[in-house]
């Protein structure tokens, strides 16, 4: 039964790097860049969602909803005045601006709400538990919570890529860029309309990463993020279903680690795993190859 | 013999640190350094050559290494390891630092290598992640190493000190999450110096020599480098392993000049800011590294009140840095500015000369 | 230019008589290669003097600059292997290749940017060059004459094409017709007996291409190696190869002297289309 246990967890850890992941991917796919700085959107949507909550005194929803659209608006923003300027760039470039967004994150949050952390309030505290097995099997209201929003998100989302016109453009984008130009896609339009789902996207994983793990300080979205880096890697960069997969297999190998081997260098194995993933089968479980031209 | 452009630029970046030294050993012997700036000296050495040796990988190599403070890392508790256990045996402190910066050089670039395998197999963006996984699996795993001393020699174990099992007399070196401690503070300004000279040396001989020329050519176009003969992954791997090794001995260099210091002093962020001074200092400019590592150390330190916006004032000029240097538009602009400022000047000495003409239409 | 005059090998295909007591510097055997479920190229068979001037060419995403990556080992063959000197090539990598004589030029420039065009030089002399990484570092004596005998070479080799004083030019700074000629001259500075030039006379003027025809000549006589040419401009062609292979959908449709060729009646096929294809097309 603790076996379960862990198992569940290790889902429900694995559905917040799935939804962190799937921001990732979607970026990667379209724009060609590893924005490093998608794990502190996280942290960004936290910290909203919990200044709406313990401040103005707002029901849950709301607090989501806020901290949604204040992602949305930065991930645009970011895209705009940081990444759009490099579009042509070196992607050495492209990854010492994103770390260079990622750091200014961190520390704006620092200067706004200060290096102690705040206790996050569960935004499903008032749900109950749900005990299985004469209470030897807990499933707590989070991990529920968590993994449906996981699975709502992931069938979302590959409705809208596969059947709106905005998601086929996005399908476009991330294959040529500039044959879509040529179709009259508006490229610039798309990538924005990337930026917004994932950072939106990233407000809900904060929200719920943070019900989990009720800690909030400025760096909180730092280690998710990397995590959730590797997970898209592990399930394949540029596709949905793979950053689904590899977000609750990552969840999984960390809780598992965390149980049966040592809390300390949980860390450690989970980044062994990516780079044996990247060393064995660098298009990840469910990527495509891609061959270089000469 | 003529002197070649770069070899000249090599000769001045090499008297401009001297110069550097000179000044401030003559300033620290009249008394004219405060503490704090004292105790800096060792640290801005230290990371004067991490910078320099992050710059020989993204600079020459052109790969970003998001790890290299794991090889500092390395380095530290090496040079910790091997300072004290020889306090017994060799009583010049100067040989047991140098004998220290070795063992730490060796064993960071020993970890080059092994982490250069996998990772140079990789390219860009995926090659960058995976130094940094490197790095945070390097810092996770010191946490849970212990190493002492005594008469019968070193002794490892997993669990805690205790474990070591030392006998009276014996001393822990290394105590997990409490980091490398008792340590006695051998590193001095005038090692420090020799050993960024060392560096600029190696990297500006290395850099022009047919090894050099390879280096740059893989990162130009490692496609055209392969159909010319060149070995790829040798090369990578020899810059990868020097640079690491070069860490190593900033590492030893840093640790030493504390009695105590844990491993979570070179995370992630360390890494971060090394980058930051070879960014600001110029990819693949030595000269700007050296120049940018003790600049960024010591303004922060003089501007104490900015101390909380400091590394949001460094994020910023980090982004607006490579915005300026990568995007076309901005650098046409920069150009048209510079070119605007001396038409000014020009145009202001020739009004000066003839007070009638008009600036306006400038 | 006197005619050159083709004989048959046993490997189907033809050498120039002079080269005819020699080993081939070049044999293809059946060499092929899938993209995905694309046959790119099938079953291609070549054979290439000592001293020839061979000519590949054939219809846009025929597969010729495949075929070269191929050769150079860009691209591991799926299918079949080629004889280098005689001795097969199998499992070699790309700078393998490169030492064991094979050099080439790329049909979308590739220089090392930010090195001068004398470095540019120097790098392909990496291999010739005898002193260590160590030996550098140190300046030893050995560094110094290896690296004076190095510059000298290298201007040497940039006066073939008159580019001796822009020695220490960027090589991204130089107009595009001296770009593609600093690639010759690179891949010339590997010692190569076998030179592979994709496109060489892209985006040059009749006069530029005169002057090139010429310098592929002097190149060939200077140093008494093959050379195998991808090339759209026929005036080049049929000017200074003298064995010609066409290549239509990754295969070999027709090989001999540039007169066989001008007459082929499946290269002119493959180059205008037929009455036969027009109705195809007309009646889909």
């Amino acid at each position: 039964m603790t076996f379960l246990n862990h198992l569940i967890n290790g889902i429900s850890l694995g559905s917040v790097f799935a939804i962190i992941a799937l921001g990732y991917t979607m970026v990667y796919g379209i724009a060609k860049m590893l924005n490093f700085a998608h794990g502190d959107v996280i942290m960004i949507g936290a910290y909203v969602s919990f200044c709406v909550t313990s401040y103005l005194n707002l029901p849950v929803i709301a607090a989501v909803v806020i901290s949604m659209l204040v992602c949305t608006v930065l991930g645009i923003v970011i895209e705009r005045l940081a990444y759009k300027p490099l579009r042509d760039a070196s992607s050495l470039a492209v990854l010492i601006t994103a770390i260079g967004v990622s750091y200014f994150l961190q520390n704006a949050a620092l200067i706004l709400w200060g290096s102690n952390p705040k206790i996050f309030s569960s935004v499903v505290a008032g749900l109950p538990t749900l005990s299985l097995a004469d209470g030897r099997l807990v499933i707590s209201s989070e991990a529920i919570i968590t993994i449906l929003a996981c699975i709502i998100i992931m069938i979302a989302l590959s409705l809208f890529t596969a059947k709106t016109k905005a998601g086929k453009a996005m399908r476009a984008v991330s294959e040529d860029k500039g044959a879509a130009r040529l179709m009259g896609i508006n490229v610039n339009f798309t990538i924005s309309i990337t930026f917004a789902i994932g950072s939106a996207l990233a407000a809900v994983a904060g929200v719920l990463l943070c019900s989990a793990y009720p800690t909030l300080s400025p760096t909180t979205g730092a280690m998710p993020g990397i995590k959730a880096f590797t997970a898209a890697v592990f399930g394949g960069i540029g596709s949905i279903p793979g950053a689904m997969l590899g977000g609750i297999l990552i969840g999984i190998i960390e809780i598992f680690a965390k149980a049966y081997i040592s809390t300390k260098i949980s860390d450690a194995i989970v980044f062994a795993v990516l780079i044996i993933v990247l060393l064995v089968k660098p298009e990840g479980l469910l990527g495509r190859k891609v061959r270089e031209k000469v | 013999m003529k002197l070649k452009k770069n070899t000249k630029s090599s000769f001045a970046t090499i008297l401009l640190v001297t110069a550097a030294f000179i000044i401030v050993t003559a300033l620290n012997s009249a008394g004219a350094l405060s503490n704090l700036f004292q105790g800096l000296l060792v640290p801005i050495c230290a990371y004067m050559i991490m910078a320099l040796s992050l710059n020989l990988t993204v600079g020459v190599l052109g790969e970003l290494s998001l790890g290299h403070a794991g090889f500092m890392s390395v380095g530290a508790f090496t040079g910790a390891v091997v300072s004290m256990s020889l306090t017994g045996t060799v009583s010049s402190s100067l040989l047991r630092l140098v004998i220290a910066l070795i063992a730490g050089a060796v064993v960071a670039g020993i970890f080059g290598f092994l982490i250069g395998l996998p990772v140079l197999r990789l390219k860009g963006d995926y090659l960058a992640i995976v130094t940094l996984a490197f790095g945070e699996i390097i810092r996770s795993l010191i946490t849970c190493i212990y190493v002492g001393v005594d008469s019968r020699g070193l002794h490892f174990s997993l669990k805690s000190a205790e474990a070591l099992g030392l006998e009276a007399g014996g001393r822990a070196i290394i105590k997990g999450p409490m980091g490398a401690v008792g340590l006695q503070k051998i590193s001095t300004f005038t090692i420090g110096f020799v050993m960024v000279i060392i560096t600029l040396a190696l990297i500006f001989t290395l850099v022009d020599s047919r090894a050099g020329r390879a280096i740059m050519a893989i990162r130009d176009n490692r496609i055209a480098a392969e159909s010319v003969g060149i070995p790829i992954t040798k090369y990578k791997m020899m810059t990868f392993i020097t640079s690491a090794a070069l860490a190593g001995m900033a590492g030893v260099l840093y640790g030493l000049n504390y009695s105590t210091f844990t491993a979570v002093k070179f995370n992630y962020n360390t890494s971060i800011l090394v980058l930051v001074f070879v960014v600001l200092g110029g990819i693949g400019n030595m000269r700007g590294s050296v120049i940018a590592a003790p600049l960024l150390l010591i303004l922060p330190e003089l501007l104490r009140g900015l101390n909380d916006y400091r590394m949001l004032i460094y994020a910023v000029v980090l982004i607006v840095v490579m915005i300026m240097t990568n995007n076309a538009t901005a650098r046409a602009a920069i150009a048209k500015l510079t070119d605007r400022i001396a038409v000014f000047f020009m145009k202001r000495k020739t009004t000066e000369n003839s007070a009638t003409e008009d600036t306006s239409n400038g | 230019m006197d005619k050159t005059k083709l004989i048959n090998v046993p490997s189907d295909s033809m050498i120039p008589e002079r080269d005819a007591d020699r080993e081939p510097i070049l044999e293809a055997r059946h060499l092929g290669i899938d993209f995905g479920g694309l046959r790119a190229v099938d079953d291609f068979n070549l054979t290439i003097g000592r001293t020839e001037i061979a000519g590949l060419i054939g219809p846009n995403g025929a597969g010729k600059t495949t075929i070269f990556n191929l050769l150079t080992k860009v691209y591991q063959p799926t299918r079949g292997t080629f004889l280098l000197d005689g001795r097969d090539t199998h499992g070699m990598t790309t700078s393998q290749i490169n030492r064991a004589g094979i050099a080439r030029t790329f049909q979308n420039i590739r220089l090392f940017d930010n090195l001068t065009v004398e470095d540019n030089v120097k790098v392909a002399m990496h291999n010739s060059m005898k002193y260590s990484m160590f030996g550098g570092i140190l300046r030893l004596p050995r560094y110094w004459k290896e690296e004076k005998k190095a510059h000298e070479k290298a201007l040497e080799l940039l006066s073939i094409f008159d580019m001796a004083d822009m020695a220490d030019f960027k090589a991204s700074s130089l107009p595009y017709g001296a770009q593609r000629r600093l690639e010759i001259v690179r891949a010339l500075a590997t010692e190569p007996s076998l030179l592979l030039l994709d496109e060489p006379a892209a985006g040059m003027n009749p006069s530029e291409t005169a002057e090139l025809m010429n310098n592929i000549r002097k190149i060939r006589d200077t140093f008494g190696i093959a050379i195998m040419l991808i090339e759209h401009d026929m005036n080049l062609v049929m000017g200074v190869c003298e064995g010609i292979a066409v290549l239509n959908f990754g295969k070999i449709i027709a090989k001999g002297t540039p007169e066989e060729i001008q007459s082929n009646p499946a290269v002119i096929e493959a180059y205008l289309g037929t009455d036969h294809n027009e109705k195809e097309d007309a009646a889909q």
